[in-house]
């Protein structure tokens, strides 16, 4: 019964998505408000529907109801019930649910929080985003049902890829889904403003927090998908390049280029098309990473299962969506002009060099993605596009970025001096190289032109974020005290300054991490050790446990670092009872500074096993910079003048 | 349905994880490196040091027979390329047909500052010029300066 | 008009990803094809004392088949292949890749029919790593000299049969005359 109802509540969810795209545009066109309001009201509809069909999946899922195929093929009675919620977006039906829970519910929180929005604005952007939801809905009640039924019921689940047994599944999903689809608001929004010929100042400060807050999930989501693969996969590595990553990647990429180009729309009323454009490409390009992962063109290790009919009707859909979105800005976007004038060095120019390197860089890693697909394609033979070409032509785009990311808060609007700016910089430039220089020497004894040049360039963004803020403060009123000036700068000031501090930690985690990590891979005795820089692994015995629904080996390793007794990782080798795949679950002894990881082999003789120990210097700064990032986005977002009516000031004339 | 059955077969090999290999110290290093520019043809997104399958199990103890044979880095990857192709050595060669890859990143970088530098002139040109007087406009300039976040 | 670039660039890219999804991505072209099959030495699945080399399949043009009983897809190509044996003169040498249970195996035969001539036992997979065997099932077409013609990846059955072996097989025999 609840899988009907769940059902049900899909086919409603279509219905008023249907509604949402048509009414409300027609009323913007005739100014009709009733037609209009119809908007908000579907909007919201739509949401709590399929609010409830999520539920009535996660329900059929918790009381282990193998009658539903999606639950069969997914679950276990002997899966704990944290995996058996999570499983409801662990294989393609339930992810799409959840991909549309997430649409509905960003329309929710446009309709909900959209109280001094123009009412044909409003109208208009959410028509878009019931366009889009039509397509996904059709999706997925034509070809990809996840309350299809089976019939005679199954006594058993098939239970959860062991793979997506961990806490990463529980929150990555979620947090790249609300990313991917959040893009969906500044797309509608752009396509409002296409269609309508009018961007004013509301139009602005409308969609900049929302595309902030999007690109905040996508940032914490791909973040959660590299810690994860870091913790489960066994070996240590945080990013491969595979082309499910890659297809977050992009849109992340192409989100940032859009959140600068928003600042300056919203400061100085120029970039107005491209920052159309730009919304037109980050959320095209978070359908495309969707049509990557489920249409099987690609080799990945993330793919679902995937056949050629669900490819070509999201391709179809892609076609309309984004083919549709690009002739229609390509037809009325001469309408919206720039009202102001910049110098060839000013900050709207140095803006213009971020979004070049960010959209470049996102290009190559199209290019370099769908690359096999185009040799297969014309019969060529097919090239190998890995982590290698990737790590060797994103590190020279980046740099030059890197570098900008000094001057561009410092710089002036509509014209600034190129010599006096750097000169105010060179200070900076100066500790940064002999950081750079010194620091690896100090902590490992060694260093590179390579290592040498990230920790340089990681110093250079994080002197100048608080540089930025001193200098701020430091151009106050004599009267002013220090505290006052420090929290009257804008929070907006502050997130931006953050989010670029925190980049700047990512670089010394990466740096530090691909420089100076070390591994060993050896076979074992019992009460024989191990040694990796420094500290000594001692292999005490390994013995069989039981979970839940696996048995396992588990290896108990002391961890000693001259002779003081740091912990002891406990690395296990896991049969999952139904899938009957080998599981490796690493031991991990995080810290600030390195992390420590062990993972159990194969026994070589009975008290003999393989080991494999990795260290990994600085490797939780990876994460905790891309923490920082989502943090200032955050703050930015929540900056007064997005909240309430601005206070015009007067100025004296 | 043959295709979703070799790609599940697939998937559920690429769940499994890498087998141990022990390997004397005095090649830990060369081992490592070799099996980071390899790639495992079955996991084809993996390098030979991750992938599980039970093919780059077999690939792994063959660069560690090779290694204690004494044999090279370049014949190690000619004994692969020679059995599975171009496609199994990780790094690209730099030829006509993959131009656009090495090429394209750069060309497209100087496309798009060369570009900056149209985009600046054309917007000087067509901007809405300001109806404002001098004096005006140095107000403006000066609030502007000020707000500078 | 310059703002229509980004539609363009999106319809090419898309023409791209139609003509992909119809191509399995997975597919790797073989080196060996043009070349003399690897040379080796093992014993046979139904005969464990005899040994038999590279020598014993050349002379004819014929087809090596790799399969196993841990594969769900050889099984799936099975009857094809006992058919395709039936049909015609060309011998089909079985390459048994790291067979995990010989008696199983056998029995397989035994009960669901058995194409091949004879089955090499590789056992450790070496034999299939010099054939650069990485999906099984895999078919190889040799000529009688024992140079690989050419390398099916997936499945066998008659409509690849009729649609990439057979052109070969009568392209070689013509020469041969």
């Amino acid at each position: 019964m609840i899988p009907e109802i769940g059902h049900f509540a899909l086919v409603m969810a279509l219905c008023l998505a249907i509604a949402q795209a048509s009414i409300p545009l027609i009323g913007a066109s005739t100014n009709n408000a009733n037609w209009m309001a119809v908007g908000r009201s579907t909007a919201i509809g739509q949401f709590l529907f399929l609010l409830l069909a999520f539920v009535c999946l996660a329900y059929s899922f918790v009381v282990n109801d193998f009658s539903v195929l999606y639950v069969a093929n997914n679950s276990n009675t002997a899966l704990p019930i944290y995996y058996r919620i999570s499983a409801v977006w662990g294989a393609h039906e339930g992810s799409l649910l959840l991909w549309v829970l997430a649409l509905a519910g960003w329309g929710f929180a446009v309709a909900i929080f959209s109280r001094s929005l123009p009412q044909d604005l409003l109208a208009r952007v959410l028509s878009v985003m019931g366009m889009i939801s039509i397509g996904f809905l059709l999706f997925t009640l034509a070809t990809s049902n996840p309350f299809d039924r089976l019939f005679p019921a199954a006594l058993q689940g098939r239970d959860l890829n062991p793979l997506l047994q961990d806490p990463g599944l529980v929150i990555h999903p979620p947090m790249l889904y609300m990313g991917y689809v959040g893009f969906s608001v500044a797309f509608a929004f752009a396509i409002a403003a296409l269609i309508s010929g009018e961007m004013d100042s509301a139009w602005v400060r409308w969609s900049r927090p929302w595309a902030n807050l999007a690109w905040v999930f996508l940032t914490i989501g791909i973040a959660l998908g590299s810690w994860w693969a870091y913790q489960e996969l066994g070996w240590g590595g945080w990013w491969f390049w595979d082309p499910v990553e890659n297809a977050s990647f992009m849109p992340w990429l192409a989100g940032t280029a859009l959140i600068h180009s928003l600042a300056v729309t919203e400061k100085r009323s120029t970039f107005k098309s491209w920052t159309i454009l730009l919304s037109i490409i980050v959320f095209s390009l978070s359908l495309l990473g969707t049509f990557l992962v489920r249409s099987g063109v690609l080799v990945s290790v993330h793919s679902f299962a995937s056949d050629p009919a669900r490819g070509v009707y999201i391709l179809g859909f892609l076609a309309l969506v984004v083919g549709g979105s690009l002739t229609l800005y390509a037809w009325r976007a001469m309408r919206f002009s720039s009202t102001s004038q910049y110098e060839i060095v000013s900050k709207e120019t140095m803006l213009l060099v971020n979004n070049v390197l960010l959209i470049v860089a996102m290009l190559t890693i199209l290019i370099g993605t769908l690359y096999p697909l185009f040799e297969d394609a014309l019969g060529m033979p097919k090239s190998s596009v890995g982590a290698p070409y990737f790590d060797a032509v994103f590190v020279p785009l980046m740099l030059p970025l890197i570098f900008m990311m000094a001057l561009g808060p410092v710089a002036k609007w509509r014209r600034e001096n190129l010599g006096e700016l750097l000169n105010r910089l060179k200070v900076l430039a100066v500790i940064a190289i002999v950081v750079g220089a010194v620091l690896p020497l100090a902590i490992y004894g060694n260093n590179t032109v390579m290592t040498g040049i990230g920790i340089a360039a990681a110093a250079w963004v994080i002197l100048s974020s608080i540089y930025a803020v001193a200098r701020l403060v430091s151009k106050r009123d004599a009267k002013t005290p220090l505290l006052k000036a420090y929290a009257k700068v804008p929070k907006a000031m502050y997130g931006m300054l953050l989010a670029h501090f925190g980049m700047g930690i990512f670089i010394i985690g990466v740096v530090f991490t691909s420089s100076f990590s070390d591994q060993v891979e050896q076979a074992v005795k019992v009460g024989e050790k191990v040694s990796v820089a420094g500290y000594d692994f001692i292999l005490e015995g390994v013995g069989p446990v039981k979970g839940p629904n696996y048995d396992a080996m588990r290896g108990s390793v002391r961890v000693e670092k001259s002779e003081q007794l740091l912990t002891t990782l406990l690395p296990e080798k896991r049969i999952y009872n139904v899938q009957r795949n080998a599981m490796t679950e690493a031991s991990i002894y995080t810290g600030v500074f390195a992390d420590l990881y062990v993972a159990l082999g194969e026994p070589v003789t009975q008290d003999k096993w393989g080991l494999r120990v990795y260290y990994r210097p600085f490797i939780q700064w990876i994460w905790m910079g891309c923490l920082l990032m989502s943090l200032g986005g955050i703050v930015g977002a929540l900056d007064r003048r997005y909240r309430a009516q601005r206070k015009t000031k007067p100025v004296s004339a | 349905m043959i295709r979703v059955v070799s790609l599940l077969l697939g998937l559920w090999i690429g769940a499994a994880q890498a087998q141990i290999v022990s390997v004397e110290p005095e090649y830990q290093g060369r081992y490592n490196d070799l099996l980071h520019e390899l790639r495992c043809l079955v996991c084809q997104n993996q390098t030979l040091a991750d992938s599980g399958s039970g093919l780059a199990d077999d690939l792994r103890l063959e660069v560690k027979r090779m290694l204690e044979e004494g044999l090279s880095d370049e014949q190690i990857f000619a004994f692969m390329s020679d059995r599975y192709g171009d496609f199994v050595l990780y790094n690209p060669p730099v030829k006509p047909r993959t131009w656009l890859l090495w090429f394209g990143p750069f060309v497209l970088l100087i496309g798009g500052l060369i570009g900056i530098r149209q985009v600046v002139r054309a917007n000087n040109k067509t901007a809405k010029s300001s109806t404002l007087t001098e004096s005006e406009k140095k107000q403006v300039n000066a609030v502007i300066q000020d707000r500078d976040d | 008009m310059k703002s229509l670039i980004p539609a363009l660039l999106f319809f090419v890219i898309s023409g791209f990803l139609f003509v992909g999804l119809y191509k399995d991505p997975t597919l790797v072209s073989s080196p060996l094809v043009g070349k003399s099959i690897p040379s080796f030495s093992a014993s046979t699945l139904f005969y464990p004392d005899k040994k038999v080399t590279q020598a014993d399949l050349i002379g004819e043009i014929a087809l090596v088949n790799v399969w196993a009983t841990w594969c769900p897809a050889c099984k799936h190509e099975h009857p094809d292949l006992v058919a395709l044996s039936e049909k015609t003169d060309i011998p089909i040498y079985g390459l048994n890749y790291k067979e995990t249970d010989k008696a199983e195996a056998r029995a397989w035969l035994r009960d669901e029919g058995n194409p091949y001539a004879f089955s090499i036992s590789d056992d450790d997979g070496r034999i299939g790593i010099d054939f650069g065997v990485y999906g099984a099932p895999e078919t190889f077409l040799i000529d009688a000299q024992g140079v690989i013609q050419h390398k099916r990846v997936g499945v066998m059955n008659d409509k690849i049969w009729q649609r990439d072996f057979l052109p070969i097989i009568q392209r070689l025999r013509r020469e041969a005359l």
